[in-house]
């Protein structure tokens, strides 16, 4: 009965959960807009990684491998705390928000370089034979095949982005775990804390399995 | 005279190594070249020059139709001209038939929807598939791929046809559907250049059979001169070992 009181208060829930679905909503925005921005930037990252001029290209290298290796907390915190005294103040959205684009962006390229570079040769060599210019030969041809082998990892990688945006409750973003902790500092309880980790797993678990089902049908077309 | 395509001290290296030793040959409008020679011969590097897929050596020259096949605006429109239908079909797998054959006429041609898929299927009848125009590639035989193949390089209606190897890849009892669409080909006046070992279809078609060795043109000639009387000992001995298995 204690347990139960400690870690699944309902009374305390129930008092904590708009708190927790203001933090969720502004998780998901957080994670959604992240999303979206990193998968823009890995595919230009990932083209120009792949065909621009050597210079670039040794630049998106080095943009890879910087932020593959940086652990995002660290890179938060420098954007957040130590860009001010540049001159450079970002709101802990905006923190978070850079922080989280510039890495999924790093793994995305890599990602996209990747599917890319498992089309055969020959596709290419098709198009060129008929005529199609290097933007045609991308949008009509080769990334098309692409998208479709690189979506599991890349549903994979927005899995990691949305969880990844719990670590902006160290910049004072009130995301849901921030609101999570705010709650059960208020109300001297843990149990919000356990509503917030409910709620990260029911979203989070589809997507697990949605991966899953996608590697599947994906290993299986490719065996047929 | 130079030809309609014409080649002229062509050289390509593969790092040190040489594939071709200064090729020079011209091939007339209309006419039906047949490549042979042993694996290895260059005759793949060579016909892959002609529409710039492999690059080469910039003491050399090729021209079709005058136009020299340099990087830029002119190889878009040598490309445009140049059809070419590979050893490994090479269709687009998230493409229909029909879309296979119409991508290029719209794309570069910007020709409309409608009448690529006209085009499209008119093509299709002509290699004697348009029944699989809205099936995907990978649920047809290696015969039916490559003729969708060859609809997909005539889709843009090209004066010479580049064929690698076209049947290497096609089990037996397949390769006889894919050179009978060739041999109608060849009699509508598009120029052919085809890399080939098939020697029956080159004995039947081709108004030259060129031999191939080390990178180097070795004979040329009628398909009875090259085929029946060669003069030099190196397309004695290949077609020997070729003919006689």
């Amino acid at each position: 009965m204690d347990l139960l009181d400690t870690f699944f208060n309902v009374a305390v829930l129930r008092r904590s959960l708009p708190m927790l679905l203001d933090g969720l909503v502004l998780t998901l925005q957080l994670g959604a807009a992240s999303i979206v921005a990193g998968l823009a930037l890995g595919l230009i990252v990932a083209l120009l990684g792949l065909y621009a001029v050597k210079p670039v290209r040794i630049l998106m290298r080095l943009y890879i491998d910087i932020f593959r290796s940086i652990p995002l907390l660290v890179l938060l915190i420098v954007v957040y705390y130590a860009l001010p005294f540049v001159g450079l103040r970002l709101t802990s959205f905006a923190s978070a928000m850079a922080a989280l684009t510039l890495v999924s962006g790093a793994y995305t390229a890599e990602i996209f370089r990747a599917g890319i570079q498992a089309i055969p040769h020959g596709q290419f060599e098709a198009s060129a034979a008929l005529g199609l210019n290097q933007r045609q030969t991308m949008v009509d041809v080769i990334l098309p095949q692409a998208v479709r082998i690189v979506i599991p990892p890349l549903t994979n990688n927005s899995i990691n982005v949305i969880k990844d945006t719990a670590l902006a409750s160290v910049v004072a973003m009130p995301d849901l775990l921030k609101q999570a902790t705010q709650a059960q500092a208020l109300t001297a309880n843990p149990s919000p804390l356990i509503g917030a980790a409910l709620i990260y797993l029911a979203f989070l678990w589809p997507l697990v399995l949605f991966v899953s089902y996608l590697e599947r049908r994906y290993s299986k077309g490719r065996s047929a | 005279m130079s030809g309609y395509v014409s080649i002229r001290g062509l050289r390509k290296f593969y790092g040190t190594f040489q594939a071709l030793h200064g090729i020079d040959l011209d091939i007339a409008k209309g006419e039906v070249v047949c490549i042979i020679g042993p694996s290895g011969s260059g005759k793949s590097t060579l016909i892959r020059c002609i529409n710039r897929l492999e690059d080469f050596d910039p003491s050399g020259e090729i021209r079709v139709d005058g136009t020299a096949v340099v990087p830029g605006k002119a190889l878009a429109k040598v490309r445009a001209e140049v059809g070419m239908v590979f050893q490994g079909f090479n269709l687009f797998p998230h493409l229909s038939v029909r879309d296979n054959v119409m991508l290029a006429p719209r794309r570069v041609r910007g020709t409309s929807r409608a009448d690529a898929a006209k085009l499209a299927d008119r093509l299709l009848t002509r290699v004697g598939i348009a029944e699989q125009a809205d099936k995907f590639p990978q649920h047809l035989s290696g015969g039916q791929q490559q003729r969708v193949a060859i609809a997909r390089a005539l889709a843009m209606e090209p004066q010479v046809l580049l064929f690698d190897e076209p049947t290497s890849a096609l089990d037996p009892e397949m390769v006889g559907e894919v050179l009978d669409v060739m041999k109608a080909l060849a009699g509508t006046g598009v120029t052919m250049i085809v890399v080939t070992h098939e020697m029956g279809f080159a004995r039947q078609v081709a108004d030259r059979v060129i031999f191939m060795d080390g990178g180097e043109v070795i004979e040329t000639g009628t398909p009875k001169q090259v085929l029946e009387h060669p003069t030099e000992s190196r397309t004695r001995n290949f077609l020997g070992a070729v003919l006689n298995h």
